[in-house]
């Protein structure tokens, strides 16, 4: 095998010793390869350089940049509503939760809130896009760890939300729901029907996922203590979601900065204790049966009045900065916008959640075997588009 | 000349032991294209019951239900570029896929689908097989270190370290139901394929009921570790797409690639004949020894005739409920084309039946026999490789030291225990 470690790392070295120029050849028990960008697993064109010895991992180097549009350089050359269709192509997966923390994020700077209305619709559709995201979680997930099946039950499932979304504004996956200051489209007649008939819909087929794999042996074996990261670990990496509450630590953003209409409702947050593999898995189902709960009552609870809050006509926020995060299906979402008094932000940064756990994977994976990686990668939820932005 | 062909229908033992040449390589060419033809027709219904399986159609377009799919797979395959990678080692390489295929195709010279009705009748067929269906690692060995890269090395590492810890177990297994063999007045066993499951009707019972439960056992740590031997969901590590791309074979395209794909499926075939064959009565029609008489022999005869029957009916209500729309006419014309083949079979079975009612010696009752055994043999093959779409359907993958684990923790020693009380279970009745 003529791969020597100069010619795989290609610039990309940190901590694993990739580079020792007096020996060509790898040590005879070692082995990299290389996992990526063109990989079943990867979820995308995530790069993973693996240091095997044998089957075990002894280390691993993520190269991202693949997918990198350059979003946030954009948004300083568009004016602040140019630019809200953009987010939406960061976590292509849940669109709405995107727009919802920037429109979020720019109301702050202008100093309006959207009214009540528009908060309950807000509600509703980020947390049918929270199920969907997960639903997209689950499926492919399994099909990392082998089994087919769930993601054609999946995406089955995922399709009533998907429609809800495009009778509402036309798009299925790439939503720009929201405007600056509340919603553009009024609730179609039958979206509370809709939305109630999906409530009823969708309990049954969470235990149909769970029937498939919560107490399967093969499932629990690939999956319990593998990947454990402790919540210490997480905080220290920055990272949050799912991935953080299953370590033990119960934040939630919702919670715990309620934004939107959050804090009128009533609902748990789920919170594993192991911080492996299955405790995420169990997090995020028992999250999406939350969710439900929250819809429900955001549904039935959808005040009367104008959807649009008192917007100008030309959004030109005060000079000053804002960082306002909202609790997106993978972990926190944060917007960091800076004006400088014109129609265009001087700079907007985004924290994005797959982003920062995506750090977690080498801890994660440390001494696990191959088949972890990808079991790994699944249980993070990263969306390349938003890795890479 | 017409004489020396016609003279071996009447012989009750198999070709290759009756020194009649011709005959067994008739033997030989039929079961060829018998088995190419159950791993065309395998390819499609696998990927029928998969689609159901996963709320999805499968293939529809290419002939009715999608029919023709495997065929224009093949053709496809066929004339896909041979690409040899430049690091490759060419000539291992290129032999890799033959060793793997020849492997699995030449257990089916032992496998007897009825009395006479195999190639040959060695007195060492089960090590035979066991033998040359172990050579079938070979070749994936081979094609991992010839494509010079490293999944198919990773791949072909995992598969032989598989392949080679369940061999044990199911080597044990064996063993259990071949000393059932040996519960006769003289004592005597036998290895012969045949002679198994003869063994098998003088004892009144399949080995898998006997000695209740310690046959069923062997037959379920047989059953498991045959699944892993073919390197099938939930054991297909060697393949595991979602960590290897594609395992042995990442390298591999085209005809090379459909000859691993043909070898994989002669070999699960291949596996679930050992199964039958050791316990589960083989070629035996249900209760041989219980529901005798020409009348119930007659009775038995019925059901291949009536099998085909009952698939051309329900390829006559697919006919019907197709669109009436001018689109699918061709397809709609396929698929009665289709049925009333299927149809024509059943009538052509169910003639034999009749004609072969009253002589057994006869030619008709010759023809009667046979295929009595082959669809037997056949229907019971079948519910195995069902279960095995049913696995890939329902199951996550094992990670590596797991197998490992299930390997010699759970399957050795308790296929060694089987073994062992088998033995004294064995010698106290006898």
């Amino acid at each position: 095998m003529k791969d020597s470690m100069d010619e795989l790392s290609n610039g990309a070295v940190s901590h694993l010793d990739l580079e020792t120029p007096e020996k060509p050849y790898l040590d005879a028990n070692e082995l990299i390869i290389n996992m990526g960008p063109q990989h079943p697993a990867t979820h995308g064109v995530l790069r993973v350089i693996l240091k095997l010895d044998g089957e075990k991992v002894l280390g691993t180097e993520c190269v991202i940049g693949y997918l990198h549009r350059g979003v946030e350089k954009i948004a300083e050359n568009r004016t602040y509503t140019m630019f809200n269709p953009y987010v939406d192509r960061m976590d292509y997966v849940a669109a709405v939760s995107n727009g919802l923390g920037y429109c979020e994020a720019v109301e702050k700077l202008l100093n309006v809130e959207a009214p009540p209305r528009a908060q309950y619709i807000r509600v509703v559709l980020t947390e049918l896009n929270r199920i969907a995201s997960h639903q997209l979680w689950l499926g492919t997930h399994a099909l990392d760890i082998g089994a087919m099946t769930p993601l054609f039950y999946t995406f089955r499932d995922r399709e009533e939300i998907l429609k809800i979304f495009e009778r509402y504004c036309g798009a299925r996956l790439t939503t720009h729901a929201f405007r600056i200051g509340g919603c553009q489209y009024e609730t179609y007649a039958g979206f509370e029907k809709d939305v109630k008939n999906f409530l009823a819909f969708f309990p049954p087929k969470i235990d149909e996922y769970e029937a498939l794999l919560t107490s399967n042996r093969i499932w629990l074996e690939r999956t319990k203590n593998v990947g454990v990261i402790s919540g210490k670990d997480c905080i220290a990496l920055g990272v949050t979601g799912p991935v953080l509450r299953a370590s033990g630590v119960k934040w939630d953003l919702r919670k715990a900065q309620p934004y939107a209409a959050y804090s009128k409702f009533d609902f748990e947050i789920p919170v594993g204790e192991n911080g492996d593999t299955y405790d995420r898995y169990m997090v995020r189902m028992i999250e999406m049966r939350q969710s439900l709960r929250i819809i429900e009552q955001a549904v039935n609870g959808i005040p009367e009045g104008p959807i649009m809050g008192k917007v100008p006509k030309v959004i030109k926020p005060p000079v000053g900065e804002i960082y306002h995060s909202i609790e997106a299906p993978k972990g926190e979402l944060g917007y960091f916008i800076v004006s400088d008094g014109s129609t265009q932000p001087y700079r907007v940064r985004v924290r994005p959640p797959s982003f920062v756990n995506l750090q977690a994977l080498d801890i994660m994976v440390r001494g696990m075997l191959v088949a972890d990686v990808v079991a790994v990668i699944g249980t993070l939820d990263i969306v390349l588009g938003e890795v890479d932005r | 000349m017409l004489n020396a062909f016609m003279s071996y229908l009447g012989s009750t033992v198999p070709p290759g032991n009756a020194d009649n040449q011709l005959w067994a390589l008739i033997y030989v060419l039929i079961i060829f294209a018998g088995v190419s033809l159950a791993v065309v027709a395998m390819n499609w219904i696998e990927r029928k019951a998969l689609a159901h399986f996963q709320i999805r159609l499968g293939p529809m377009r290419v002939g009715p239900h999608g029919l023709l799919q495997p065929i224009a797979d093949a053709l496809k395959l066929m004339l896909k570029e041979d690409i040899i990678p430049a690091q490759a080692d060419a000539v291992v390489f290129w032999v890799a896929p033959l060793i793997g295929l020849l492997a699995a195709f030449t257990v089916y010279t032992v496998i007897p689908f009825g009395p006479s009705q195999a190639v040959s009748d060695m007195n060492i067929g089960i090590l035979f097989m066991l033998g040359v269906s172990s050579l079938g690692v070979l070749g994936i060995i081979t094609a991992g270190w010839a494509s010079n890269s490293h999944y198919p090395l990773i791949g072909a590492l995992r598969s032989s370290a598989q392949m080679v810890s369940y061999e044990v177990a199911m080597g044990l297994a064996i063993v259990s139901a071949l000393l059932m063999t040996s519960l006769n007045r003289t004592g005597t066993g036998t290895l012969s394929m045949i002679g198994i499951v003869e063994a098998q009707q003088q004892q009144g019972v399949w080995f898998i009921f006997k000695f209740f439960p310690l046959g069923l056992i062997a037959f379920v740590i047989f059953a498991i570790a045959m699944i892993a031997e073919t390197n099938r969901a939930p054991f297909d590590l060697p393949e595991a797409e979602s960590e290897l791309t594609a395992g042995f074979h990442t390298e591999y395209s085209g005809l090379r690639w459909s000859l691993f794909m043909l070898g994989e499926y002669a070999a699960m075939i291949a596996v679930s004949s050992i199964a039958v064959t050791l316990w589960l009565g083989g070629w035996m029609r249900p209760f041989p020894n219980l529901l005798t008489g020409s009348a119930w022999d007659f009775i038995f005869s019925l059901f291949p005739g009536l099998t085909f029957a009952g698939l051309a009916a329900i390829a006559f209500i697919g006919t019907a409920r197709m669109p009436a729309q001018a689109y699918f006419r061709i397809q709609r014309i396929g698929l009665a084309v289709f049925a009333a083949l299927l149809g024509l079979i059943a009538l052509l079975l169910l003639a034999i039946a009749v004609a072969g009612r009253t002589n057994d010696a006869s030619i008709a009752g010759r023809f009667r026999e046979g295929i009595d055994y082959v669809y037997w043999f056949v229907l019971k093959v079948a519910v195995f490789m069902y279960l095995f779409i049913w696995y890939r359907a329902t199951w996550p993958r094992y990670r590596f030291d797991q197998l490992m684990r299930v390997g010699w923790k759970v399957m050795l020693p308790i296929s060694l225990g089987v073994l062992i009380l088998t033995a004294i279970v064995g010698v106290l009745i006898s």
